[in-house]
């Protein structure tokens, strides 16, 4: 059986038609007609998306392979929009729009009060087009389209709230970095097309063989394996997407933007799409160790060391950010030692339980007016119970509670990283086992200085500031009680709440050890991974509690207990005791800094000095000026010139022009 | 009709642009109108060309020959194939364009104003369907004179050096192919570009004339090192003159490698490729850190004409290597098809930019980028067509700024990883430099006064920028109509590259 193209069409183009109507007819709409029509359309999406999920894990669908339009044709080299849709793609579109659903519907609570509530519709209905477009690619060219797409609503997005001039550079420094990403992956998919004359998944990927024993020379007799280059580039262009270290340093800052963005598109759906695209390429990946050693290498690094980030953040968005960072370094890790399908796994479960916190996050940022920083928080819970349940259960499913989602994908990513062999892996398996005690730290700290302890802010009755400037008051003082948000906020919360919990209990057996992902996920020798009998969800859950992972999870947990709850202030005796360290975090090693003072700075001071030594000072005053004075001065050009009578200039330029024939006639004739 | 299309094209404008001389000085709005009317025609009359010309051939259409100069064997002789009318169309359309972008910011000497876009009209489409040297040369230099008087009259205040630098160097450059053209004629005794193509030439005089068609063409597209007259003459132009200097100018020294280097000097150009592609990957980097440091907004967007235009030198130079060397076809064919598309693209980009600049000068009269700031404010439906066309200029995909890169990068790297990865740089440079600008621009709180006084955009202005938007994003999300139109022709300049001349 054949997908219906047509589904697959309207899944794609009904997110755009929304933000085409709540974008240009803004004003026509109004706000209800903007939320209505992009909700609809995104509802819609989701809804098919389901369908398709279903044909194709049960209704015994093909997977489907079509191309819609010829985007050119040149010579023999043709490139194409087209969709791919099998399994993976599939549970991508569900996890994509179900997610976006969720935040459009948060959306109309979020934003209620702001002025570009329809803008921001439509971006976000813009973005959900872009990254179906992304997944449902069925080839380089496209994926590359959506790659870039998401990047511009994401700059959009970051920021939304134009007047900040902080929200203005983060949305620059965010597209940048991403080029530097693109840059590689630019370099990749030309390699691709070099090596295998076309750009379309189904060819390359059937026919790998192209690249075996295949070399580029990139430095000077030094031939490189021509599919550790390949792989090489499109992996930098995932580690600008899915930020990870270096080039992690935009997505901090994008926590600029509105928080359900940061939910949508800074943590569950664009930044994993580098995650989904190195699985989808796997079977290139496949060809070469070295590559897979360095994306292992590098997923790792960012794991372990952006989540210690993350203890030192006292704004809530940003512990979320760098949690968020550390998990992609988990599903990166995963991919490095060939465990594609344990990352995409992860990459599901973590798109529901990082929604869910983020969402969560920004629920006690509206409750709080707008005020970010934990600092002047605590004991929220008795005032908004829902957040503060939903956030448990999101903290337990990224602590990897067993039984909660992130519990099975996070295992089965340490546990595969454990048994590798591949070069690197023992400091990888160091670093996402350390990494889990991290995670727990951080996670259980937001949790303690938000919603538990003693309360440290204070309720300002009768300042009638309203409510029209965010962030203008003065910090830890509120104009009435924080209350629970509404439901619009709150339904969200806990439709992404029973995913966190369940899904990974359900979809575990079918995606790790069964074949649910066929013939989309290419391993080459399987390392650890279904290597073991499953068990079923329940037994690995019991199984889990006898593993490390948790006891150091449990460890964190117990330390964050002590010192958030029982004992706050050994918090900043330790700080002071560790002060280089802290300040190291504090200052995230210092990357800003340094990339701000070598490539900004360093990048104008170089500009200026092309620009006033090589433009102007030699070709303009030495080569040009020099022989225009020349001129000038002999022949009175300048005066003549100003004349300003138009005749005059046609007519010496008219005769210049019969001097000139008449004198070739003369050549010519002589 | 269709005997006559392409003579039509030329002379219609340029007798348009008389008729407004006609009318006298004082005239201003029937100058307007019948500027536009004709305009308009000749738009229209340049429709039948995509619809009659028969693409999967790819000859030279619509021909029209007569004598014309007996004495020395030259011929009145037109003609387009896919490169020609692509190249056309968008000088058509972009005039149009012109004509109603420039409606109110002039109120001096109407009537000569627009004239001398519509003799520029139909001069460039004369450069661009010339099959005979020597005509080519007549429309060549003829174009310079409208371009002079523009900016020589309604520029700025530093226009009379702009005009010479312009002057200089564009007569500096042309000396030289005028030359060769010379000794081409008295090699072939005919200035037939076909006859030219033909003629067998030893390795140095192909050298020679190499040279001669380098340096004027190179003034042209501008390659570096001789680009610097361009941000001095879009300084001082006048809001039209820049639209049409970037959109359609530049493409003419494009054009000229297409039609006469590479066709008459195949060997030598093989040879010397490394020497353009060179020039052309120093523009993309050199060119693009000098754009990051401007302070006009003009001057910074002129720089970035540069760096795009050295994808289209990089572009067509590289097939040289690809199709004479590695006998890799498709490649030099998607080279030169992304050189090309490139070209278009830059018409619609660049003059959307400058317009977008126009608009602004028409409000602020400053073109300094530290006068602006948080324009978004008061100018929202500005604000989004100048994100869009910066998303264009840096390349993004859906746009048609990403079409002819992407091809000219991936065909690169079948020459050479490095040639690739230069050129790629353009990625992150040509985001830091356009986004930079937009930041300071457009985003942000409002800065001053005069900000927070402005009016967004009129009919009219939304009317030109929703005409280059429209361009941008069709071609930007379905390059094929572009591309199969010059698909064959293409692939008979490559076919023509294989062949060796010398010895």
């Amino acid at each position: 059986m054949q997908l219906n193209p047509t589904i697959l069409l309207i899944i794609a183009l009904a997110p755009l038609l929304g933000a085409i109507v709540a974008g240009i007819f803004r004003n026509q709409v109004g706000r209800i007609g903007a939320h209505t029509v992009t909700i609809a359309g995104v509802a819609l999406s989701c809804a098919l998306s389901f369908y398709v999920l279903y044909q194709l894990v049960w209704g015994g669908a093909q997977t489907y392979n079509e191309n819609v339009y010829t985007w050119f044709q040149v010579g023999g080299i043709d490139a194409h929009i087209g969709f791919l849709v099998d399994r993976l793609t599939a549970m991508m579109m569900v996890v994509v729009t179900f997610v976006s659903l969720m935040v459009h519907v948060y959306t109309i609570g979020y934003m209620a009060e702001d002025d570009g509530y329809q803008r921001f519709f439509s971006y976000i209905a813009l973005f959900t087009f872009s990254m179906l477009m992304l997944v449902m690619s069925n080839n380089f060219l496209q994926l590359f389209f959506g790659w870039e797409a998401v990047g511009l609503v994401s700059y959009l997005l970051i920021g939304f709230w134009f007047k900040r001039p902080t929200a203005v550079f983060a949305n620059m420094k965010a597209f940048i970095v991403n080029r530097v990403g693109d840059f590689g992956f630019l370099l990749g998919i030309a390699g691709v097309l070099y090596f295998f004359h076309s750009l379309d998944y189904g060819y390359v990927f059937a026919h790998t063989e192209a690249l075996s024993g295949k070399t580029l020379e990139i430095f000077g007799g030094d031939p490189w394996s021509a599919a550790t280059v390949i792989c090489i580039c499109l992996f930098v262009g995932a580690m600008g997407k899915s930020a990870q270290v270096p080039l992690h340093v935009w997505l901090p800052d994008s926590m600029e933007g509105p928080t359900p963005i940061s939910a949508l598109i800074h943590a569950a759906t664009m930044v994993t799409a580098g995650i989904f695209m190195v699985a989808r390429m796997s079977p290139l990946f496949e060809l070469s160790e070295t590559a897979l050693s360095f994306v292992l290498v590098i997923g790792a690094t960012t794991a372990f060391f952006t989540g210690l980030i993350g203890i030192v953040q006292n704004d809530i968005k940003r512990v979320v950010a760098y949690s968020t960072l550390s998990q992609l370094g988990y599903m990166t890790a995963a991919l490095g030692v060939s465990a594609y399908s344990a990352a995409v796994f992860h990459l599901m479960t973590h798109a529901f339980f990082k929604a869910l916190l983020f969402l969560g996050a920004g629920s006690v940022i509206i409750a709080m007016h707008h005020e970010q920083d934990m600092r002047y928080m605590g004991g929220l819970r008795k005032y908004m119970p829902i957040t503060f349940i939903t956030a448990w259960i999101g903290t337990l499913a990224l602590t990897g509670m067993p039984g909660f989602a992130g519990f099975y994908s996070k295992d089965a990513i340490i546990e595969a990283v454990g048994e590798s062999h591949r070069w690197g892996a023992t400091y990888a398996y160091w670093c996402v086992l350390l990494g889990v005690f991290v995670t727990a730290f951080y996670s259980f700290r937001l949790l303690y200085l938000t919603f538990h302890g003693k309360e440290r802010f204070a309720v300002d009755h009768g300042h009638g500031h309203g409510h029209d400037d965010h962030g203008h008051h003065e910090p830890g003082h509120l104009e009435h009680e924080p209350h629970e948000s509404p439901a619009v906020v709150t339904w969200p919360l806990m439709a992404l709440a029973v995913p966190s919990i369940v899904i990974g209990a359900l979809t575990v057996g079918a995606m790790l050890y069964g074949d649910y992902f066929g013939s989309s996920i290419h391993v080459a020798h399987a390392e650890g991974e279904g290597a073991h009998e499953f068990q079923g969800w329940l037994s690995m859950a019991v199984h889990g509690l006898m593993q490390p992972p948790f006891w150091l999870a449990f460890s964190g947990f117990l330390l964050a207990t002590y010192i958030y709850l029982f004992n706050p202030a050994i918090a900043d005796k330790t700080k002071q005791a560790l002060y280089p360290l802290w300040n190291m975090l504090d200052k995230k090693y210092w990357f800003d800094p340094v990339y701000q003072a070598v490539f900004a700075r360093g990048g104008i001071a170089f500009g200026r000095g092309l620009w006033k030594g090589g433009d102007t000072g030699v070709i303009d005053n030495v080569l040009i000026d020099g022989s225009a004075a020349a001129v000038a001065r002999t022949a009175g050009v300048v005066r003549w010139l100003q004349t300003g009578y138009l005749y005059t200039y046609a007519f010496a330029m008219i005769l210049g022009l019969v001097f000139l024939l008449g004198g070739l006639w003369w050549v010519v004739r002589g | 009709m269709m005997q006559s299309l392409l003579s039509i094209l030329i002379w219609l404008p340029i007798a348009g642009g008389f008729a407004a001389l006609a009318l006298g000085t004082h005239r201003a709005k029937e100058a307007r109108w019948l500027a536009l009317a004709v305009a308009i025609a000749t738009f229209i009359v340049s429709i039948p060309l995509l619809t009659n010309y028969d693409a999967a051939a790819g000859t030279m259409q619509f021909i029209e020959q007569h004598r014309w100069i007996a004495a020395i064997n030259s011929n009145y002789h037109l003609g387009a194939d896919g490169i020609s009318i692509a190249l056309i169309v968008l000088t058509t359309f972009v005039t149009v364009l012109v004509i109603v972008g420039i409606w109110d910011s002039v109120h001096d000497k109407v009537n000569q104003y627009v004239a001398a876009f519509l003799v520029l009209e139909g001069l460039m489409v004369g450069v661009f369907c010339a099959l005979d040297a020597l005509l080519f040369y007549v429309f060549f230099e003829g174009m310079l004179i409208p371009m002079f008087i523009i900016i020589g009259i309604w520029g700025g205040p530093r226009r009379v050096y702009a005009t010479l630098k312009f002057f200089l160097y564009t007569f500096f450059g042309s000396i030289f192919m005028l030359v060769g053209l010379i000794y081409l004629y008295m090699q072939a005794g005919s200035w037939e570009l076909s006859q030219l193509a033909a003629l067998k030439l030893g390795m140095t005089p192909q050298s020679w004339l190499f040279f001669a068609f380098l340096i004027a063409f190179a003034v042209k597209v501008p390659m570096w090192p001789v680009h610097t007259w361009l941000p001095d003459a879009h300084v001082e132009a006048p809001t039209g003159g820049s639209v049409i200097l970037a959109a359609i100018m530049l493409k003419i020294g494009g054009y000229g490698f297409l039609r006469f280097s590479l066709p008459i000097t195949p060997d030598a150009s093989q040879q010397f490729a490394w020497l353009v592609i060179a020039m052309s990957l120093i523009a993309v980097i050199y060119i693009g850190y000098v754009a990051l440091v401007q302070e006009d907004m003009k001057k910074l967007v002129a720089y970035s004409s540069v760096a795009h235009m050295a994808f289209v030198t990089l572009g067509i130079f590289i097939a040289l290597g690809l199709v004479r060397v590695s006998g890799n076809k498709d490649a030099a064919q998607l080279g030169i098809s992304g050189a090309m598309v490139q070209m278009i693209s830059h018409g619609f980009v660049s003059g959307a930019m400058f317009s977008c600049i126009g608009v602004l000068y028409d409000r602020m009269h400053s073109r300094m980028i530290k006068d602006y700031g948080g324009v978004v404010n008061t100018m929202p439906w500005f604000a989004a067509f100048w994100v869009l066309f910066s998303m264009a200029n840096c390349g993004l995909p859906g746009t048609s700024g990403f079409v002819g890169e992407f091809m000219v990068i991936l065909a690169s790297f079948q020459a050479n990883f490095w040639i690739a990865a230069l050129a790629a740089f353009t990625l992150i440079i040509g985001a830091a430099y356009t986004l930079w600008l937009v930041k300071r621009v457009i985003w942000g709180d409002v800065t001053n006064d005069h900000v927070a006084k402005l009016k967004d955009i009129n009919g009219r202005e939304a009317l030109v920028l929703g005409a280059f938007a429209a361009m941008t994003l069709l071609v930007g999300v379905w390059p094929q109509p572009l591309t199969h139109l010059m698909d064959a022709s293409v692939k008979h300049l490559v076919d023509q590259l294989l062949i060796v001349k010398a010895g």
